[in-house]
């Protein structure tokens, strides 16, 4: 297993570089993961991983696309309730680098 | 976004000069102990000890199984016919992607440990002994198939690589060389219904979503029941159809036509996926258990009739050996298809003219179709020869006003695989995937600057997510890609719907 080390703690990571323990998760790591793929988290940034975690606890699993850009319209603006949105915060991809940096598992399948 | 170059596109397909070993690097990762051990897979992340008896012993076993495979492994004259076919060989140059050097990976061995001459004379008939590298090229390169078999098509034996493929990556797995990505999928179908692992609440709570949606949208309440104890139809779709984009807006298409065709249906959520990974990695056994879910809950539910989603693979499996797989499918209804493609269902509703239909919702976009290879070289959506490729386009002509097909020599049972297909739809994968989308990628630009599409509509997960993922890196945007029952849906017009629109549209005009 690999490992991130940030600020004297080590994070175990699977081959892709998401968390293999979701209770490890703290924002030091989620900022070390976004640094490593020079993504600069703002506070929009947080707000779709803080939502990302809420849902993950309530549901065991990362939100759908769609329920993810509701969510989002709802709470910041229907301009931002979309996948462009979401893009532009996230270039690969909401459902994949949001979730990493949130310390969720990747979502899987035909996907 | 990463470091290889995407291949250039041509106005005419070019068939590439070769550069041995151009792929030798690309390889998924291999599953560790803890997905290996869910599928009854021995190793952790390598080859087992003994692994080389365990190979030749597995191959036996197959070749006595399976009279395709030994008639693959004998047959082949070396004509050359397919070594321009394979699209992962037209997109990377690499000569080990010509389907004939993909299968004499295997045929190889298997000419020195089965045939009187590789036993004597191995380096007269090209045979070479089982080691390491020989495994691990293996390795690499039948991950560099997606079975798509177009080079079958071509071959004039009907030799079909994507068999080879599976027999080779069966054997690997039970050496200790299994996928990490088929490998983790599979055991979240047995323990929580679907590929992506999406928990019933979850789905619940997503398909409310989409009830919410659509009735915003329409002003009329479409359901999206589930585990709806006897209603007549039980619709199996790709998980993907819940989760992600363009996937969902054909989802919502599904459910309109079901609404406007006033028939009951629901969603299961022990068998809330579509996909079979079981013939992705070549086993009978995988296959069988992921169909029997559906059987399950067919009966559990008191279903009358199967529908399946918009799925390749799933409705290769489904349409060539669900009654083999999970059957006798006695207690459903026996005057409909079973299973029936979504699209039949469709078409039929569209042919008695129960479906009000207002084309002009699509005129925003110019549609092409690409035929997923599944659909296009394994089944039928229908009861004719060849329904697999009018039903998709016959249902859009429907819908839509404006479509032109790609070039000949790329559609129907020619058509080119998106790339991502059979397993290989992973990020570990993505310089692969980007360079066997190419002459896909090619035949739709083509129709772009020829007829002035905008949109390429397909009936795939896969190749939707594929798709999106792969267009921007030739310059065109993922949104190109659509569903084809998201075109359905959006042309509907729903019994009351508007009513509202039309009452303030009165409104407006009164003051």
């Amino acid at each position: 297993m690999a490992a991130i080390e940030v600020n004297g703690k080590s994070y175990e990571v699977d081959e892709e570089g998401y968390l293999s323990d979701l209770n490890q998760w703290d924002k030091d790591v989620a900022e070390a993961m976004a640094n490593a793929e020079d993504c600069k988290l703002t506070d929009e940034h947080w707000d779709i991983i803080n939502f990302l975690r809420e849902y993950y606890e309530e549901y065991q699993i990362a939100p759908a696309v769609r329920v993810l850009t509701k969510a989002v319209g709802k709470k910041l603006g229907k301009d931002k309730g979309n996948s462009k949105y979401l893009y532009e915060l996230f270039p690969y991809g909401p459902g994949k680098q949001a979730c990493k940096y949130a310390g969720l598992p990747k979502p899987t399948g035909c996907v | 976004m990463a470091d290889f170059e995407t291949p250039q596109t041509h106005e005419f397909p070019v068939i590439p000069t070769v550069m041995e070993g151009a792929m030798a690097h690309s390889s998924p990762f291999v599953a560790s102990a803890e997905f290996q051990s869910e599928m009854g897979f021995p190793g952790d992340g390598g080859l087992i000890e003994g692994w080389k008896d365990r190979f030749l012993d597995l191959l036996d076993d197959k070749l006595g199984k399976y009279r395709s495979l030994q008639v693959f492994m004998d047959t082949c004259v070396k004509c050359g016919a397919c070594t321009d076919k394979c699209h992962y060989f037209l997109g990377t140059s690499d000569p080990k992607n010509m389907p004939v050097a993909r299968q004499d990976l295997l045929r190889k061995v298997y000419r020195r440990y089965h045939t009187f001459a590789g036993k004597y004379f191995p380096k007269l008939v090209g045979a070479i002994d089982l080691t390491e590298d020989v495994v691990n090229d293996m390795y690499s390169y039948y991950h560099q198939c997606s079975e798509c078999r177009r080079c079958a098509v071509f071959c004039p034996f009907g030799i079909d690589t994507a068999e080879v493929t599976m027999a080779a990556r069966d054997i690997l797995a039970q050496v200790g060389l299994g996928q990490k990505y088929s490998n983790q999928i599979i055991p979240k179908v047995h323990k929580i219904g679907n590929n992506l692992g999406l928990p019933e609440k979850a789905l619940a709570d997503t398909l409310e979503g989409l009830e919410e949606d659509v009735e915003d949208d329409t002003g009329v309440k479409v359901r999206f029941p589930l585990d709806e104890k006897g209603a007549d139809i039980l619709l199996v779709t790709p998980s993907a159809d819940f989760f992600a984009e363009p996937h969902v807006d054909g989802l919502m298409g599904y459910g309109k036509v079901f609404h406007a065709a006033g028939v009951s249906w629901t969603l299961s959520s022990k068998a809330s996926e579509a996909a079979n990974f079981g013939l992705f990695i070549g086993s009978y056994e995988q296959m069988r258990q992921v169909s029997l879910r559906i059987r399950d809950a067919a009966k559990e539910l008191g279903v009358k009739r199967i529908v399946f989603g918009e799925c390749g693979h799933a409705w290769r499996v489904a349409y060539n050996h669900l009654n083999t797989l999970a059957g006798p499918w006695d207690f459903l209804d026996q005057s409909y298809p079973i299973p029936q493609h979504i699209l039949e269902f469709t078409k039929d509703c569209l042919d008695r003219g129960i479906l009000n239909i207002d084309k002009s919702q699509n005129d925003d976009m110019t549609l092409t179709f690409h035929d997923s290879c599944n659909i296009a070289r394994a089944s039928r959506i229908g009861a004719e020869p060849g329904s697999q490729f009018t039903t998709p386009r016959e249902v859009i002509k429907a819908v839509c006003n404006n479509f032109y097909d790609m070039s000949a020599d790329t559609i129907h049972d020619a058509t080119f695989c998106c790339g991502g297909g059979g397993g290989l739809l992973t990020d570990d994968l993505m310089e692969l995937r980007v360079k066997g989308a190419l002459p896909r990628m090619e035949s739709l630009k083509n129709v772009i600057a020829d007829k002035g599409v905008t949109h390429m509509a397909a009936i795939c997960a896969i190749c939707k997510s594929q798709f999106t993922k792969v267009l921007p890196y030739y310059g065109m945007t993922m949104d190109q890609i659509v569903s084809v029952h998201q075109l359905v849906g959006n042309a509907i017009i729903l019994d009351g719907q508007g009513d509202d629109a039309d009452e303030s549209d009165d409104a407006d005009e009164a003051a």
